[in-house]
């Protein structure tokens, strides 16, 4: 009689990413596709016309993009999240079968990475509103640099002030969009219950500003 | 019978046990005494709040340090770091060991069929467990078709698709991954409170069927006794404990204990077999006369028509649109169910049943106004649309809730704020007028201590009636309610009736899809029965009518 | 939507290669492709993908019913190139922000070409490729963590659940009395509630996922692989027809002058 069990990996100290964990940056990917998709579908009748007139203010609502990025960090807050969660919903893309190509992996890597970087910058130990309207506005900024000059971005033939001005929009767009909408969306699941089992169980108690 | 990998059934044992969850400030389990032997067959009873499921985790060994998490961020988290951990006392053990270090040992199967499948081919996820106890390739294979064999889904190839398979089949296909495992303990966390009744059997004989071949240990918890009394040789029931009580308030065999406590577990919400709960009769069945809830009374005539579908044909799924090649057509979407014709009239209920995948619910939400028909129509007559037109579809939201109120299956889609109060006050705030209800709905629904807490935060039994009263705040002359009983205990179950019994002597108009006969007996009315799934062609229905 | 993670029926060539051979291909065309914007390079690795999409279990009717939303984006990106790329040779059309010239307008068909050059791949990837296969070579092959790979895959399998509730919620709140119809501001309100709602329960799914895999000893450290990932000669020619296609496409464009590095500036 075989008695085979499991034997564990040691997950203790709080930056180890649990099972739990993965899952729900897995899902965050996951539910920000489908709502990105569902969204857009809507916001095509003011996508269209902008590409056609100006296409850098595209970069307006480019930060619908990176809203997993942000979320996926400040619901897990543990290393790793913003990049993970970004690339995971660029293999999404992948596979609903994105315009992109496989280059938006790259895309989701780089979005993802501007706004680790910024979590990483602090320590991975703020989550407050200035921080995640930065982190999002990293990510933002990495998304304007990756569609303006890496061989793969969609805007790599415009003119410096064009590339400059999408630049600013992602940024901006990212701010507000992905960083901002990431922490409402964080405080009210707090106060839902629905965190009790992740390190952002506090969220909605937690200090605006500090 | 057993093959030469057969595990031997496990036993458990619990000394003092208790535990607390990260965060919240009293123990879910406290003050556990229990020995269960190898084989013996358990159901476990009690109040919610007992800690009936927390105690199936641990066994399942998911409780521990990777369901609690001491990093919660922040300035305050260092100085109440302690009260953020979770919190065991005493023992708990499979077999002499914990259960965190026998992980495979133990089975669990949960309540929601969608998340007990792991991944998206039947053979694939049947595998999973065996994989991660590092069992051979080879015997893998093996133990996924003895595993699928004993389940009763040895049928099927296996890269069928597991999105394919009905609930009752999800949760046959998690035991026969649990199976592939070859566990000494199976642990069963309400696996039929979201099944049809064909699927809560389907289950419970793919249960005693495996128990059977392998002798494992069973520990079941359920409402529903009458299913699995003849499965299990020992009733335990739970109560919240302390370091005072005991958390095990009675424990013997299934017949001993129903007759000990019959009227206290009556009083707990516990489906008691060959019991059903009081409820309040309709007044015309009540007075005793014949026909009354069906036809309304003699001397006033048909009760008022309020919705009629004629021909309809119904389907979730959009119109698509063809693209260039074939001229930007709009295709109609493939209906599941057509040629559907019902009336809901003032002061009846109006009850859809069927078997699974019939497009039940789907009728019922077209109905309320909240799918467009595929083919043919639902209308409203002027009693009912007030002046907002015929077709229910084309209403705006507003209009809607003051005249066809619709309750989902799971309250939480309906949540709009983050107060009860506010969820009670959102409808009549957006009609401008009703409030004074909401403080009637309050007191009638036992919601008053509730007023200030998220509507997410409540249980399942709170949420059900949070939803309810939400809808009815609004003051609808429809209700459509889409399968309101589900997995509720016996007290919630009779509140419910009751109420909507009620509701339905002051007029309101309720219909509902449900496959509770017992329920559908309390509203009276008429039953439409709709046939099975028409996949592909649009069929013709056999909508039957029973007498009241 | 719920099938589109499933790949029944479809048994032509390409689905039994390996995946991470598959994917090599279609990274070298696409690293190829992007590194110049001209129609040459374009149309030759084009042509070559559409050779070979048969061999995917593709038909004309599948690929154009997943090729059209591509197309357009294709054509919205080129268009942008076109008036928003620095002019060279005769100016067309100069009107504000807005200038097209000679040179910008072979930009913009270039660019038009070779997104739906890299696009295409990848569709053909998809459609060959199922996700529980991708994931087995992952993590056995590429040595990814299995924990993540797994985790992910489970969780991606619930995308068409996640969408049929997206659209569940939407009428359970129309039930609720939330308008989304109406002006944009009260669309917006009505979307961000919708999106809550989603929020919310992805969140219990992902907690109930997690402790089913859980109690079936998932996360633990050792583990065996019931479908075993092997690489076969019919990879090596997979990953040689990236190779050569991603080639050809570079040839063709260098002889015809037309190369067009993107870092070098347009030329």
């Amino acid at each position: 009689m075989t008695d085979i069990s499991a034997k564990q990996t040691l997950a203790t100290g709080k930056y180890n990413w649990r099972v739990v964990d993965i899952v729900l940056a897995a899902l965050i990917a996951v539910a920000g596709g489908v709502i990105f998709w569902a969204w857009s579908q809507g916001a095509n009748l003011i996508s269209v016309p902008l590409n056609a007139v100006y296409p850098p203010l595209t970069g307006l609502y480019a930060g619908g993009w990176m809203i997993p990025a942000v979320l996926g960090m400040l619901v897990i807050r543990k290393p790793g999240a913003a990049l993970f969660c970004e690339t995971v919903a660029a293999t999404g893309e992948l596979i609903m079968g994105s315009q992109y190509g496989a280059s938006v992996l790259f895309s989701g890597f780089v979005q993802g990475l501007g706004a680790e970087l910024i979590f990483a910058a602090f320590l991975y130990k703020k989550f407050n509103l200035p921080v995640s309207l930065l982190a999002g506005a990293g990510a933002g900024l990495f998304c304007g640099l990756n569609d303006s000059f890496l061989p793969w971005g969609w805007n790599i033939a415009y003119e410096t002030g064009d590339k400059f001005a999408y630049i600013v929009f992602c940024a901006v767009s990212g701010a507000v969009i992905a960083g901002g909408l990431s922490w409402l969306a964080t405080r009210g699941l707090a106060k839902t219950g629905v965190l009790a089992s992740f390190a952002s169980r506090k969220a909605a108690s937690e200090p605006v500003f500090s | 019978m057993t093959s030469f990998d057969a595990a031997s059934p496990a036993a458990v044992t619990a000394r003092g046990w208790g535990w607390r969850h990260a965060g919240r400030p009293r123990p879910a389990v406290s003050g556990l005494d229990l020995d269960i032997r190898p084989g013996e067959r358990v159901l476990l009873l009690g109040p919610s709040g007992s800690g009936k499921s927390t105690l199936l985790h641990a066994l399942a060994g998911v409780l521990g340090d990777s369901t609690s998490d001491s990093s919660a961020a922040g300035p305050s988290a260092a100085a109440s770091a302690d009260a953020e951990d979770s919190d065991e006392t005493g023992s708990l053990l499979i077999d002499g060991s914990p259960p965190r270090a026998r992980r495979g040992r133990a089975g669990l199967m949960q309540q929601d069929p969608e998340t007990q499948v792991v991944l998206s081919r039947l053979g694939d996820d049947v595998a999973f467990g065996a994989e991660n106890l590092a069992v051979p390739p080879a015997d893998i294979w093996r133990r996924v078709a003895e595993a699928l064999g004993d389940v009763g889904l040895g049928g099927l190839p296996l890269d069928h698709p597991t999105s394919a398979l009905s609930g009752g089949q999800k949760q046959r296909l998690a035991l026969a991954g649990i199976l592939a495992m070859r566990p000494g303990l199976l642990l069963l966390d309400e696996p039929t409170a979201n099944l049809d009744p064909a699927g809560v059997l389907e289950v419970r004989d793919a249960v005693g069927r495996c128990l059977d071949k392998t002798g494992a240990t069973l520990v079941v918890v359920e409402h529903r006794v009458a299913v699995w009394k003849d499965l299990v040789d020992r009733l335990v029931v739970l109560q919240p404990g302390s370091a005072a009580d005991s958390a095990v308030l009675l424990d013997g065999s299934p017949d001993q204990v129903l007759e000990q406590a019959r009227d206290m577990l009556i009083a707990a919400g516990v489906w008691v077999p060959g019991h059903i709960p009081a409820t309040r009769a309709r007044r015309g069945v009540a007075e005793g006369i014949a026909g009354a809830g069906g036809a309304g009374s003699a001397d006033t005539g048909p009760a008022q028509l309020l919705l009629a579908a004629e021909e309809l044909a119904v389907s979730r799924e959009r119109p698509r649109r063809t693209g260039l090649l074939r001229g930007f057509r709009t295709v109609p979407p493939a209906p599941v169910q057509s040629g559907i014709t019902a009336q809901v009239r003032a002061g009846q209920a109006l009850t859809i049943t069927g078997p699974n995948g019939c497009g039940k619910s789907t009728f019922a939400l077209t109905l309320a106004g909240l799918l467009a028909p595929v083919a043919g129509s639902v209308s409203a007559t002027t009693e009912l649309s007030a002046g907002a037109g015929i077709d229910p579809y084309k209403w705006k939201a507003q209009q809607l809730i003051a005249r066809i109120g619709t309750v989902f299956q799971e309250p939480e889609h309906q949540f709009v704020t983050g107060r009860v109060l506010d969820e009670l006050m959102f409808g009549p705030r957006h009609l401008g007028r009703g409030e004074e209800r909401v403080d009637e709905l309050l007191e009638r629904l036992r919601l008053r201590d509730l007023v200030d807490a998220n509507p997410y935060t409540l249980s399942g039994g709170e949420k059900r009636r949070l939803s309810v009263a939400t809808v009815l705040a609004a003051h609808p002359q429809v209700l459509v309610l889409d399968e309101p009983t589900f997995g509720q205990d016996a007290n919630t179950w009779a509140e419910l009736a009751s109420f909507l019994s009620e509701l339905l002597d002051a007029g309101t108009a309720v219909v509902s899809v449900t496959h509770d006969v017992e329920f559908s007996q309390v509203l009276g009315g008429t039953e439409l029965t709709l046939g099975a799934p028409q996949p592909g062609l649009p069929g013709r229905t056999n909508p039957g009518v029973a007498a009241p | 939507m719920r099938d589109t993670l499933t790949l029944r029926g479809n048994n032509a060539l390409l689905t039994r290669a390996n995946p991470l051979a598959k994917f090599s291909g279609v990274l070298l065309i696409t690293v190829a492709l992007a590194l110049s914007i001209d129609w040459v390079s374009a149309s030759v690795a084009l042509a070559f993908e559409l050779l070979l999409f048969p061999l995917a279990g593709l038909t004309l009717a599948l690929l154009w019913q997943r090729g059209w939303p591509l197309i357009l984006a294709a054509a919205v990106g080129g268009w942008s190139t076109a008036i928003l790329a620095a002019d060279h040779g005769r100016t067309l059309l100069d009107v504000g922000v807005w200038s097209i010239s000679e040179g910008s307008l072979q930009l913009g068909l270039g660019f038009l070409l070779r997104g739906l050059a890299i696009a295409l791949p990848a569709v053909l990837l998809m459609s060959c490729t199922d996700p529980t296969d991708l994931a087995d070579a992952l993590a056995q092959q590429a040595k990814l963590p299995h924990r993540f790979v797994l985790g992910t895959l489970a969780a991606m399998r619930l995308v068409g659940l996640m969408a049929e509730e997206w659209q569940t919620i939407g009428m359970a709140r129309r039930a609720r009395g939330v308008g989304s119809h109406g002006n944009p501001l009260q669309r917006l309100k009505a979307t961000l509630g919708q999106s809550f709602g989603l929020l919310v329960q992805a969140v219990r799914r992902a907690s109930r996922l997690a402790v089913t895999m859980e109690a079936r000893g998932f996360g633990g450290a050792q583990r065996t692989w019931a479908r075993e990932a092997t690489f076969s000669r019919l990879d090596a020619w997979v990953v040689l027809g990236g190779v050569l296609i991603a080639g050809a496409a570079v040839a063709a464009a260098i002889g015809a002058g037309t190369w067009n590095m993107v870092f070098l500036g347009q030329q």
